[in-house]
């Protein structure tokens, strides 16, 4: 029996094309021993759910610096619990102003993290708030 | 081992022996002349300051057009548009991607009637404008032209810049819409039909701002940004153009980092490089057709969400570096732009930075004042070799395109921008009030907030404009697209025809789309 490794989306909703961040993070959770799997940009609230369920993910890191999180984040998560999801964590990264953060928090993003975070403060948490499931034999990786 | 910003190794003194191979008569020369590492013009900011040029838009086009008007009020020189995402990407305001999108990081522009909008009360003819568009360049560029010529305006005096550099989209900042090729095709149109109708514009803004933005090197910037130039070239001549006839009215667009020495040597570096190439390389004879002419823009991804108001002070000392490196215009950006699209409060602080540079420090008063510095011109020296071996790499690759199609640059930029990211984490790199020197209590600024409003507003004015307008003559022109771009014509006669008949952005973009296809990048990190 071996433990299964956290199974990370990065994903980018909205038109933006800055990918910078998603691509650090993404190299960041995977030095961190996490499966990450990478959308690629521009990617719709329906796609970034579809993916989740496809790749069997335990966390969906949204990275968006658009301005359009309010419009995107909401339908991702009425499609997280349409498809019972629910279980998925869901954080995210980019321009957020202050005073969406909480709205959005209240909505169920797990955390929002502002420009200038610390990429071991991103690791620990997503560690801290994933319990990895341990399985064994058919589906042992 | 102390380094730049970028990773390149500096020591603690320089001295006569370090500039050993070092010849002033051909490495250096003399301000306005070859190989102009002392810059393009003879009396630089003797003969004229700087253009000081900032970066605005938001919203619909009647509110970006206020903040532009109190922008020149101000003393502001020229004019730079910033679009929003939907415009970027050729999509009409009322297109289900834009929602969300519409007026948030730009200003939103559906048809020419927003562009009439955009330039009510200014007059074209007497204002320079830089646009930032790469892929519907052709199609917004026309608009422009179409609304000046309403104005009364000559297409012979108008002056300004288009973007218009596609190859940094699949590069860096990933606006592109078709793929590259029959983009390179837009591009050489636009500058064969300026070369013949709008010969004082600048055709392509060749940009190194998106690639350090994304996490490159300077020395990155500088190669990549230079060999995407060099594309562009190529790609006019085999188009039958000769290369006097448009090299002059190429420009380039670099970012102004931290570290200061080593973003004054990039501009030195770009102008000598660039002048060595278009002479050696091109054959050129016309003496413009070797001058880099830069905008500088403060680096935007050097501004910090935490304790803002330092924000104030990094933008000073990369404006003087942009100065002292010799740019022809500057935007300085604002303290806010971490957190959203500036205030006029902080708009107004950024272009006071530059007008307290220009008229009070003294510094614009002597041209090229380091020039002859021993670590200065060791470290133009050693950027301009690196940079060169790798253009040297994407040639023996076969061209940009083919390295972009190979991921190179793209992969090179991911991996400086991690080591960059584990610097911070490290502390090796000290970001003041991030890793270093923070606050416990953060005190928020004020920010632009950009309602739901332009969205709709933009919507309505779409259903207004196509129950008004002729919209058999707009099916007309719209055909007339397609069959050019099924063809070999240039593509801008049929894109002014479409605009004059108030064809939307969206419907042009998707004659395009429908013949070019569309780009994907295949996704990696």
């Amino acid at each position: 029996m071996s433990e299964r490794r956290i199974r990370v989306l990065i994903a980018k909703p909205g038109l933006d094309g800055h990918d910078r961040g998603a691509k650090v993070i993404a190299r960041a959770l995977r030095d961190a021993g996490m499966e990450v799997i990478y959308t690629g940009l521009r990617q719709t609230p329906e796609q970034i759910i579809a993916a989740a369920l496809q790749e069997d993910v335990d966390v969906i890191g949204l990275s968006i610096l658009s301005g359009a999180h309010m419009h995107l984040f909401p339908r991702i998560l009425e499609l997280r619990r349409q498809q019972r999801l629910e279980d998925v964590l869901v954080f995210a990264g980019g321009i957020i102003p202050d005073q969406d953060i909480s709205k959005l928090k209240e909505m169920g993003i797990a955390e929002i993290f502002p420009p200038g975070s610390s990429l071991a403060e991103i690791v620990a948490f997503v560690k801290s708030r994933v319990r990895p499931p341990v399985s064994g034999g058919l589906n042992e990786k | 081992m102390k380094t730049t910003v970028s990773g390149h190794p500096v020591r603690e003194l320089y001295t006569r022996e370090d500039l050993a191979g070092f010849d002033p008569a051909r490495d250096l020369g003399v301000p306005g002349e070859y190989p102009f590492t002392r810059g393009v013009y003879r009396d630089m900011y003797l003969g004229r300051i700087w253009t000081m040029r900032q970066f605005a838009g938001f919203g619909t086009a009647e509110e970006t057009n206020r903040r532009f008007r109190y922008l020149l009020g101000q003393g502001q020189t020229g004019l730079s548009v910033a679009f929003d995402y939907p415009t970027l990407f050729g999509y009409d305001s009322d297109h289900p991607c834009s929602n969300g999108e519409v007026g948030r990081c730009g200003v939103a522009i559906d048809s020419l009637a927003d562009m009439e909008a955009l330039f009510d009360g200014i007059r074209m003819d007497q204002v320079t404008t830089s646009m930032t568009t790469n892929s519907p360049a052709a199609m917004i560029w026309a608009m422009y032209l179409v609304t000046a010529e309403q104005q009364g305006a000559k297409w012979a005096d108008l002056s300004g810049t288009i973007q218009n550099d596609i190859l940094k989209e699949y590069i860096a900042q990933k606006t592109y819409i078709f793929p590259p090729r029959p983009s390179m095709r837009l591009i050489t149109d636009i500058i064969s039909f300026a070369t013949k109708h709008v010969p004082r514009w600048n055709t392509v803004s060749i940009s190194g701002y998106h690639i350090r933005e994304a996490g490159s090197t300077a020395v990155q910037e500088l190669a990549f940004t230079l060999r995407d130039g060099i594309e562009y070239v190529e790609h006019g001549i085999l188009a039958g153009l000769a290369v006097d006839e448009f090299a002059p009215r190429l420009s380039f667009f670099f970012d102004i980092h931290n570290d200061f020495f080593e973003e004054i040597a990039k501009l030195r570096a770009a102008r000598r490089i660039w002048a060595g190439t278009m002479k050696e390389r091109f054959g050129a004879r016309n003496p413009r057709s070797l001058l880099c002419r830069i905008h500088a823009q403060t680096a935007g991804v050097s501004l910090t969400a935490q304790q803002p108001y330092n924000n104030v002070v990094r933008v000073a000392l990369q404006a003087l570096a942009a100065v002292l490196g010799g740019t022809q215009s500057l935007h300085t950006n604002s303290l806010d732009e971490t957190l959203a699209l500036p205030t006029e409060k902080a708009v107004t602080i950024a272009l006071r930075t530059q007008q307290i540079i220009a008229q009070e420090s003294g510094v614009p008063q002597i041209i090229d004042p380091l020039g002859g510095s021993y670590f200065l011109e060791t470290l133009t020296g050693e950027m301009e070799r690196a940079s060169l071996d790798y253009i040297d790499r994407i040639d023996r690759m076969g061209g940009m395109i083919v390295a972009i199609e190979n991921g190179y640059p793209q992969k090179e930029i991911q991996e400086a921008s991690y080591r960059y990211a584990k610097a911070l984490e490290s502390k090796d790199q000290v970001i003041v009030g991030v890793n270093e020197f923070n606050l416990e209590e953060p005190k928020p600024v004020d920010t632009l907030v950009i309602g739901e409003c332009a969205q709709e507003q933009q919507c309505a004015k779409l259903r207004r404009l196509r129950a008004r307008r002729n919209n058999e003559a707009v099916r007309h022109a719209l055909t007339g697209l397609k069959r050019a771009a099924e063809g070999k014509d240039n593509l801008m006669p049929p894109i002014v025809d479409c605009v004059r008949a108030y064809a939307t952005l969206g419907e042009m973009c998707d004659i395009l789309r429908s013949v070019f296809g569309e780009y994907r990048e295949p996704p990696f990190y």
